[in-house]
């Protein structure tokens, strides 16, 4: 998800620059050597082979992105089944006030926020740690062996992940509880245990992604110019020294913008990972948002209410997400790497 | 460059910390394959730790052997080889486009794909408007909703970028049209960036169960991900067992061979995943 984002990042910054290059171009006409006296529509009738291709594009993103877009009314709606979402009784705001009413929602509000910042206090200093004690190893067998184990548990979807967790945590039959007995103890049901689910949450995303977010920072790692290091071993610095006075100052940036675009995304939630370890002895301190949507929505059958509560996630992750593109842009305008 | 003994002592307790790590990455997996292949008693008395006991293929013949098993087994591999060719050739015509920088309208294309990125329909109404198009419980809802990804089209048209165009417009001198320079010059030349998309695609169609979960019921719609679910969910469900099989095979031991059924796809291609992989996201990182 990190490398997602810092891409995605990067990505959105180079369109703005590009719509702006292409309409400062426009409109110096600079589009070819003479100035373009090609009309508006001439000019498009040049590219329609490209029009063609971007068609089927298109049809998908109608199709598939904006046409539900329109249900979203539903959540300003008091919804009916028979009435249908354009036929429903418009209700303003009522929906979100409901929400805010229930006793659920607000919990599953603050259950979102809370894990999150689990997630990002446990799971974010995790691969930077890794990445320069990886960074360490000498022998680049030994390195490559390292990487290619912890990468592995990334690419498993997180029903495998959880069942492999649900078993080995199992209360009658799990290895974990089998060596606490060994030791005397006595068996723990950590799947339905309050106290401990969310550090599981925690520790299996920790599991599944650390490996696979060193990636990042060994790519900043090796694009630091080894005359620092040189000079620096010059002078006498050892290792720690010149990890602590060059490495992580050069990671710095990186760090930074990952951490902006953590925050960016804490409304959400690992919606799968919770959909599949959560269970009713634990809705208390894991039920998110997104669960509660999906849960709510087809036990109760309250659309208009279950629409509010995703459309108020959804708009405050899209200013969370803009305004930590706002700042990772501005960062990155300093040419950070 | 001389290590002092600060520097030996560190490196031996580094190492030692990133073998450990490596073990706590791979010990979940040896014990559930070594459970998927013990026996009913060793696996019932807790014998298994990271060693097979009492070695036999019972459990994964009473998963073949599940009707369920093999429907869902299908449904995923025609979802993944289907889905994957479909999003390649849609994310490469949706990407070659977008370089043109010049093109009208270009742009506000751009913008439409990373909208979508930031906001969306939300769960309930996507679920209500592929209901009424007649989506559910139709195998393509498990394939055209993701069939293109916002992000893998702009990585694929970073790359494009990333080729000369000189090549392009000595092409166009000879008279090339745009169709036959994006499949005779540009696609031949975009080989490791398609199998690198390719691969981004496979494997999250093999790994998604969550559209199938909401826009799907039947069982014959249910793919693997999903089967395997309802297996770890329940512990009663299982529905079309062969009681015969069964006796010889503990639950557990039918639940741990069925998480492997479903990772072994992704191991047989690891080598590639780790080698595009990386790849992918630095094409991704560096260009951007």
């Amino acid at each position: 998800m990190l490398l997602y984002y810092i891409i995605k990042t990067r990505d959105i910054q180079k369109d703005v620059v590009e719509v702006e290059t292409v309409l400062t171009k426009e409109q110096k006409g600079k589009t070819s050597p003479r100035p373009d006296s090609r009309s508006y529509f001439q000019k498009m009738a040049a590219y329609k082979e490209l029009y063609l291709m971007a068609i089927p594009g298109i049809i998908f993103l109608l199709l598939f992105k904006y046409l539900p877009m329109y249900g979203i009314i539903m959540a300003f709606k008091n919804y009916n089944v028979m009435k249908g979402i354009i036929g429903s009784d418009w209700v303003g705001f009522k929906n979100f006030i409901m929400l805010f009413a229930t006793s659920d929602f607000p919990l599953a509000f603050r259950n979102t926020l809370i894990l999150s910042v689990y997630h990002l206090s446990w799971g974010f200093p995790v691969p930077l740690i890794m990445a320069l004690l990886l960074n360490e190893v000498r022998s680049s067998v030994l390195k490559r062996s390292v990487q290619t184990i912890t990468y592995i548990p990334h690419f498993f979807s997180w029903v495998v992940i959880s069942g492999i967790f649900i078993d080995i945590l199992s209360p009658s039959s799990g290895i974990v509880n089998t060596i606490i007995q060994a030791f005397g103890g006595d068996p723990v049901f950590f799947m339905a245990d309050p106290r401990y689910i969310r550090s599981i949450l925690v520790f299996s995303s920790i599991w599944k992604e650390a490996g696979w977010g060193t990636i990042l920072y060994l790519a900043s790692i090796t694009s630091i110019d080894p005359e620092l290091y040189q000079a620096a071993a010059m002078d006498g610095a050892g290792r720690l020294h010149q990890t602590w006075s060059i490495t992580i100052p050069c990671l710095l940036p990186t760090i930074i913008i990952l951490l902006i675009m953590r925050l960016g995304n804490i409304m959400d939630s690992n919606f799968e990972q919770v959909l599949m370890m959560y269970s009713a002895s634990v809705f208390d301190v894991t039920d998110v948002i997104d669960t509660y949507v999906y849960r709510v929505s087809f036990t109760s059958l309250q659309f208009g209410l279950t629409s509010a509560a995703g459309l108020f996630k959804a708009v405050i992750n899209c200013m969370l997400l803009l305004t930590a593109n706002h700042v990772v842009k501005r960062l990155g305008g300093r040419g950070m790497y | 460059m001389k290590q002092t003994q600060a520097e030996k002592i560190f490196s031996v307790f580094n190492i030692s910390f990133l073998l450990i790590f490596s073990l706590v990455a791979v010990l979940p997996f040896a014990h559930i394959i070594s459970k998927s292949l013990s026996d009913e008693v060793a696996v019932l008395t807790k014998q298994v730790t990271l060693w097979p006991i009492g070695f036999n293929l019972n459990s994964y013949q009473y998963v073949v052997h599940s009707k369920q098993f093999i429907t869902s087994l299908g449904v995923s591999v025609f979802v993944t080889l289907a889905g994957t060719l479909i999003s390649i050739l849609l994310t490469v015509l949706a990407a070659y486009p977008l370089t043109k920088k010049d093109m009208p309208l270009g742009s506000l294309i751009s913008l439409l794909y990373i909208i979508t990125m930031f906001f969306g329909g939300g769960m309930i109404p996507t679920y209500l408007f592929y209901k009424q198009i007649g989506l559910y419980d139709n195998i393509w809802v498990l394939i055209l909703p993701t069939a293109i990804s916002p992000f893998n089209m702009i990585l694929m048209r970073n790359f494009f970028e990333s080729i000369s165009p000189t090549l392009e417009e000595s092409a166009k001198m000879d008279g090339a049209s745009n169709l036959r320079i994006l499949f005779q010059i540009i696609l031949p030349l975009s080989k490791a960036a398609i199998a690198t998309i390719g691969l981004f695609y496979a494997v999250s169609y093999w790994n998604s169960f969550f559209n199938a979960l909401l826009f799907t019921g039947k069982r014959s719609l249910m793919p693997l991900q999903l089967y395997l679910r309802n297996l770890i969910m329940s512990t009663t469900d299982l529905a079309d067992s062969d009681w015969e099989a069964r006796a010889k095979v503990s639950q557990e031991s039918i639940r741990a061979a069925t998480i492997i059924a479903a990772m072994v796809p992704i191991l047989m291609v690891y080598p590639f995943l780790q080698k595009y992989f990386v790849k992918g996201v630095m094409i991704g990182a560096v260009k951007g």
